[in-house]
């Protein structure tokens, strides 16, 4: 025991413990959702495996996988980035509305007047601009006035859809189009594809690049740095000069930014329109991917990916254990309430947290 | 050092907790690696493996058990189900994105569905279309009046009630019911469809009682309890006294209108259980029939693409797509008479409910006195209007 405790160095703890913890969470709420299934009537054994085969067995499930945790990927980034400033926002999925409209409006208007490469890049643009500017409301209403901005930007939620909706079945509705009130059909040049030889769209990619990109401003920049600062410890961040407004306002715009981008992908590459079929939990489901890769944006990856699997599991669990509909949420709430309680483990179990006095 | 001791204790402890847990999780997932394949070629035996059985998945948007839409269709699926050579898969809740486009591709390639039902409205464009481009082989029928002829792909097929006509019923029914003639209508969104099931109504009301009128307070999505309860709520307030509605669920609707001691009318299914008291009657769909028939011309081997099945399959009352909820007991007997009276005129085929001289709410006219449109008619299905004696506007 001694030995092996000598043998693994603080640092090398404190990064294990940011793995095993999660892992052993997820393990934990493994053993909760069989015992669910088990009571549910099905085997939980046959139901892990089949979890497995729907999400990671083929490379069929593996795109069905990736298709699914493409837009979480960029949701999850809205809570993450201003959670490192100590911040929370659960505006994703208003900010991924928005982005979405703001992509369709230009989408709409630029038509094939610019290249195709060009009118999506506008879209792109777009989308993170409305979605930025959407969650640095929530960020300078703290900022200015003190307003919570875990509740600021849920409502703001709120409005966002609201907005949308009314726009949809009024000024911007295609009559022509009677499925559901939306707006007009993008032109076909302009729609996102797939990647070459998948059915997955190229929104995944962006998710990997954004995420990339927020990693490396968050942990090996000056102003990552002042972030993370600030959201270790905002009186001192004051004492030594940070801008702490600026980077309020700025952490925020960049976190709803890749939230509308997320919504500009939906309509690009999905929708081909707006309508309410762009409110489909993305940013709830972002919230979760969040909290679950203690908001650093490479595990957010992995863990979209992973919450990807789970949700593409969904239908299996019907199909073939006649499990009910709800059971992928439930497996979804259990998952988040035990990585929420690790959570308040870290730094309370001993062996991690030993330093070199004993 | 007691606390020290006592600190190595706890450690020890917690990292055999550990390595159990660990344990337990590996043995758990080599379990599940080898319990997958097992799992899956059992299901390939089954479904693949007898060839004279087909494969017909179904798909809704929201649950199985929703009092409403869903329901209404899982319903129709049971009877399918039913049918000998027909084994049915079916998938709940299923939202309007790319996950129905994976759900129907993991119906068709993992368990081999020859026939899908996606039955939600909005599934429609893109995505049916999407797949049926890409799997020509494979039947799709969808409820709505969306597929047009030589425009959508051969493997896909509409079929749709006019349902309407049981709402007019309906409507004869609320004009007895209610005391002034104050109609209320819960209403999703203002698209044709909906349009013409508030007009219909409001026109079976207005046939035994010219001076009815039918509020209508549109919620603006198809499933939010919050807002139904408030509308339906302050329907009650202003002194209407019958409510119907047109929402994906209409539980809250009919519950709401139970407690406050008014009438109600169903929609999509049937929802007497949820009102002893107030439940009049309700337009009901009847997937049970079209559900079964479609199953027997499967297994006789006919299909959309060798044009054995109808691409555009409609019907009313007098097809068996639709169907009234049994009257309940505050239903009078004129009120039964004349309901009856008016069924027997759409059995029959002699009644049509849109017939001149119609005006719409505003004051334009719709239709002249010489003028009707028969239930076909393509009109009806890009109506943006509401009928005279509707308050309310399709703007909100």
């Amino acid at each position: 025991m001694v030995s092996l405790s000598q043998r693994v160095s603080v640092p090398a703890r404190r990064s294990l413990e940011a793995i095993v913890l999660p892992v052993a969470a997820l393990a934990v709420a493994l053993i909760i959702f069989g015992c669910f299934c088990a009571l549910a009537g099905a085997n939980p054994f046959a139901v892990y495996g089949s979890i497995y085969q729907a999400a990671f067995g083929r490379w069929s499930a593996w795109q069905n996988t990736l298709i699914r945790a493409a837009p979480l990927m960029l949701t999850a980034l809205c809570t993450a980035l201003p959670a490192r400033l100590g911040l929370v926002i659960i505006g994703n999925e208003g900010a991924l509305v928005m982005g979405g409209l703001a992509a369709v409006v230009v989408g709409l208007n630029v038509g094939t007047s610019l290249p195709p490469l060009v009118a999506q890049g506008a879209m792109a643009l777009a989308g993170m601009v409305a979605g930025g500017l959407w969650i640095m409301l929530a960020g300078a209403l703290r900022h200015y006035r003190g307003v919570n901005e875990t509740i600021s930007s849920l409502l703001l939620n709120y409005i966002a859809i609201a907005l949308m909706n009314h726009l949809v079945e009024g000024p911007m509705r295609d009559t022509s189009f009677v499925t559901k009130p939306s707006s007009a059909q993008l032109d076909p040049s302009i729609v996102l594809g797939t990647i070459p030889g998948t059915r997955i769209h190229f929104g995944l990619l962006y998710g990997l690049i954004v995420c990339v990109l927020a990693y490396y401003l968050i942990q090996r920049t000056t102003f990552g740095f002042a972030a993370r600062t600030a959201g270790g410890n905002i009186r001192a961040a004051r004492i030594a000069g940070l801008p702490v407004g600026k980077l309020t306002l700025a952490v925020c715009f960049l976190g709803g930014s890749a939230a509308g981008l997320a919504g500009m992908v939906e309509v690009a590459a999905v929708q081909k329109r707006i309508n309410e079929s762009v409110v489909s939990s993305y940013g709830y489901a972002g919230i979760l991917v969040a909290f679950v890769s203690r908001h650093n944006p490479l595990a957010t990856v992995l863990v979209a990916v992973l919450l990807g699997g789970i949700l593409a599991s969904g239908g299996i669990l019907q199909r073939a254990h006649d499990l009910p509909d709800a059971t992928v949420l439930v497996f979804q709430g259990i998952v988040f309430l035990c990585v929420l309680f690790s959570d308040s483990l870290y730094g309370k179990l001993p062996w991690f947290r030993e330093m070199g006095e004993n | 050092m007691p606390p020290r001791s006592s600190f190595r204790f706890s450690r020890r402890q917690i990292i055999r907790g550990l390595l159990a847990t660990t344990a337990f999780g590996a043995a758990t997932k080599l379990n599940a690696c080898a319990a997958g394949p097992t799992e899956s070629t059992d299901g390939a035996e089954e479904t693949g493996g007898t060839a004279d059985e087909i494969v017909v998945g179904f798909i809704y948007v929201g649950p199985k058990d929703d009092f409403g839409y869903n329901q209404a269709h899982a319903e129709g699926a049971a009877a399918m189900a039913a049918v000998p050579g027909i084994k049915i898969i079916e998938e709940a809740s299923v939202p309007e994105t790319t996950a129905v486009l994976e759900t129907m591709r993991s119906m068709i390639e993992i368990d081999g569905a020859q026939v899908l039902f996606p039955t939600s409205f909005g599934y429609f464009d893109p995505y049916i279309l999407e797949l049926a481009a890409e799997f020509p082989e494979v039947q799709f029928f969808h409820a709505g009046g969306l597929y047009q002829e030589d425009v959508h792909p051969e493997n896909v097929g509409s079929y749709f009630g006019y349902i309407d006509e049981a709402q007019y019923v309906a409507g004869v029914v609320a004009g007895h019911a209610s005391k002034d003639g104050n109609l209320g209508f819960v209403a999703a969104k203002p698209i044709p469809q909906v349009l013409r099931n508030i007009n219909s109504f409001t026109l079976g009301a207005k046939s035994v009682n010219p001076d009815a009128t039918t509020q209508v307070i549109f919620t603006g999505d198809w499933a939010l309890p919050v807002k139904e309860a408030e509308a339906t709520n302050s329907m009650a307030d202003q002194g209407i006294d019958v409510v119907t509605c047109h929402v994906d669920s209409p539980k809250v609707v009919i519950e709401t209108a139970e407690k406050r001691g008014i009438f109600s009318s169903g929609y999509h299914a049937d929802q007497s259980p949820l009102a002893p008291k107030g439940y009049l009657t309700g337009a009901e769909w009847d997937w049970v029939s079209i559900y079964t028939f479609l199953g027997e011309q499967f297994v006789e081997g006919k299909t959309l693409m060798a044009g054995d099945i109808d691409h555009i399959l409609r019907g009313g009352l007098a097809d068996d797509f639709c169907k009234l909820s049994a009257y309940g007991p505050a239903v009078s007997d004129e009120a039964k008479a004349d309901a009856d009276a008016a069924k027997e005129k759409f059995l029959a085929g002699e009644l049509v409910i849109y017939e001149g001289e119609l005006k719409d709410n505003t004051g334009q006219s719709i239709l002249s006195a010489d003028e009707k449109y028969e239930q076909q008619n393509i009109e009806l299905e890009k109506m943006d209007w509401l009928i005279e004696g509707v308050k309310g506007s399709i703007d909100g």
